[in-house]
């Protein structure tokens, strides 16, 4: 899987947590830009989780800030 | 140039305080409407378990954790007494140095017996006991899979140590299921569950729960600080009740509830469970408790073994103030009774705040819990009940939330 199709399949996880349809790109950030609080980041990380079957500890997640980030670690995942 | 450097700081009178200017906002807006501060409370006098002199007011205690009422038991506080006398007042010193006196040793030794269980290891808080056993076995490369409404001294556990913290959803089996299985092969991991949450009052599946865990080759940690001397036929906690016990790695548990005083403490049957002595760090390097708290801790434990009318009584208290609430129309965290705690849900944190003082007014101590602290950010009013609240005290209890829930518009 490259990274436009990891892309495009978290798009579609995100779209029910983005509740005012902010438009995303590489630099949208998930705490600024997108306003995800703890519980929808949970929500959203739980929703990769099983779409992919992989595991994003806290630990990880405390390294992604943006959209970007997000999907480089997904796919460095996905790969490797 | 540093790596990680944080944003620069602007504006006039900008410093490191500026983080929390935002809560500074909040608390000066809700104290601005006249309402008493709900988190400086000061008891004046405290005339038993379950009754004080709070801001001049004689009050009914309903948020203190003293399920058991040991705070006043004749025994405890004899215990205490004679060591203050004859140990004096502090040990000044940390476990494995000078601060182990025999009376640290009894009260493992009661520890022991009241679990039946091979190790007991004594900590200065609650809080310690989960940051440090948790800091110290999950390390580098193992994994620690915890429910996502631990408590902050869970989360702190965490925290300190090196392991990858994966959270799941709240009491979800196929969650921590799911998740157990992604873990890479070799991993060490540790499972962190608690029998009582402490927010709603509800406690978790652990009969399900620690199946799961084993059948991954996980150690489970269950931390039983709001079942303890309640819940179970021996007052061990719900994994007694539930029958997991055997499975259960550590248990870890405080003085500052049941027990009534304060401390906390692991129970493990693990063959190299000692060694935690050593390489512990939250217990090694903070002094002991004080000889007058492990003795009463150790006299109200041993009566704790024998408690089972009391046991009954607090349960009696749970289910009728939980029935008597649901009847007056508050919504509540459980639809049944589930532990010793009853938490009323509140619309939001302003009428929360108004519902507090309200009931401080009628008499009535309960806690408010606000965010972050609890799930969903919801803004609970938690009441925990005592054994010692007389079945007249409860349905004073109800008359006073009745009034001011009405007087307050949410029933």
């Amino acid at each position: 899987m490259d990274r436009a199709q990891v892309d495009a399949r978290i798009r579609t996880l995100a779209e029910p947590f983005n509740k005012k349809e902010v438009g995303i790109d590489e630099d949208t950030s998930f705490a600024g830009d997108l306003e995800f609080d703890s519980l929808t980041v949970m929500d959203f990380v739980a929703a990769i989780e099983d779409e992919f079957d992989i595991i994003i500890s806290m630990n990880q997640q405390a390294e992604i800030e943006t959209w970007g980030d997000l999907i480089d670690a997904v796919t460095r995942m996905v790969t490797t | 140039m540093q790596p990680d450097q944080p944003p620069e700081l602007a504006g006039e009178g900008k410093d490191l305080f500026s983080k929390f200017d935002d809560l500074i906002a909040m608390r000066e807006g809700l104290l601005a409407s006249g309402q008493e501060d709900p988190f400086s409370l000061v008891m004046e006098k405290v005339l038993s378990p379950t009754r004080a002199i709070c801001n001049g007011r004689d009050t009914i205690l309903l948020g203190t954790y003293n399920y058991m009422g040991m705070t006043f038991d004749p025994d405890v506080i004899a215990a205490g007494k004679q060591a203050l006398d004859e140990y004096g007042s502090g040990t000044t010193g940390s476990r494995v140095l000078n601060g182990t006196y025999q009376g640290h040793k009894a009260c493992e030794d009661a520890l022991r017996e009241f679990y039946a269980m091979d190790h007991a290891m004594v900590f200065s808080t609650g809080y310690q006991a989960n940051l440090g056993i948790i800091s110290t076995i999950a390390g580098k490369g193992d994994y620690v899979v915890l429910d996502i409404d631990s408590h902050a001294s869970i989360w702190d556990g965490c925290a300190l140590g090196n392991a990858e913290v994966v959270p799941f959803k709240h009491n979800d089996i196929e969650a921590m299921d799911k998740r157990l299985g992604r873990i890479p092969e070799g991993a060490g991991k540790l499972v962190v569950l608690e029998g009582v949450y402490s927010m709603l009052g509800d406690v978790a599946p652990l009969k399900e729960m620690v199946a799961v865990a084993k059948k991954h080759g996980a150690m489970v940690l269950v931390d039983e600080a709001h079942s303890m001397g309640f819940i179970g036929e021996h007052g061990r906690g719900v994994c007694e009740a539930a029958g997991v016990m055997d499975d259960c790695d550590f248990i870890i548990g405080t003085f500052s509830k049941s027990v009534g005083t304060v401390g906390g403490f692991c129970v493990s049957n693990h063959p190299k469970f000692e060694i935690m002595r050593l390489v512990c760090r939250p217990y090694v390097f903070t002094a002991s408790l004080p000889p007058s708290v492990v003795a009463t801790a150790a006299t109200s434990i041993r009566k704790l073994m024998h408690g089972s009318n009391k046991r009954a009584h607090l349960w009696e208290n749970s289910k009728r103030l939980h029935q008597g609430l649901t009847a007056l129309g508050f919504e509540l965290g459980t639809k049944q009774p589930q532990s010793a705690i009853v938490a009323v849900i509140m619309p939001d944190l302003p009428r929360g705040a108004a519902m507090w003082e309200a009931l401080l007014k009628e008499g009535l101590y309960v806690n408010l819990a606000r965010p972050p602290a609890t799930p969903a950010n919801m803004t609970l009013l938690r009441c925990s009940l005592c054994a010692e609240h007389s079945s007249e005290e409860v349905e004073t209890i109800l008359g006073m939330f009745g009034r001011a829930g009405k007087a307050v518009g949410i029933i």
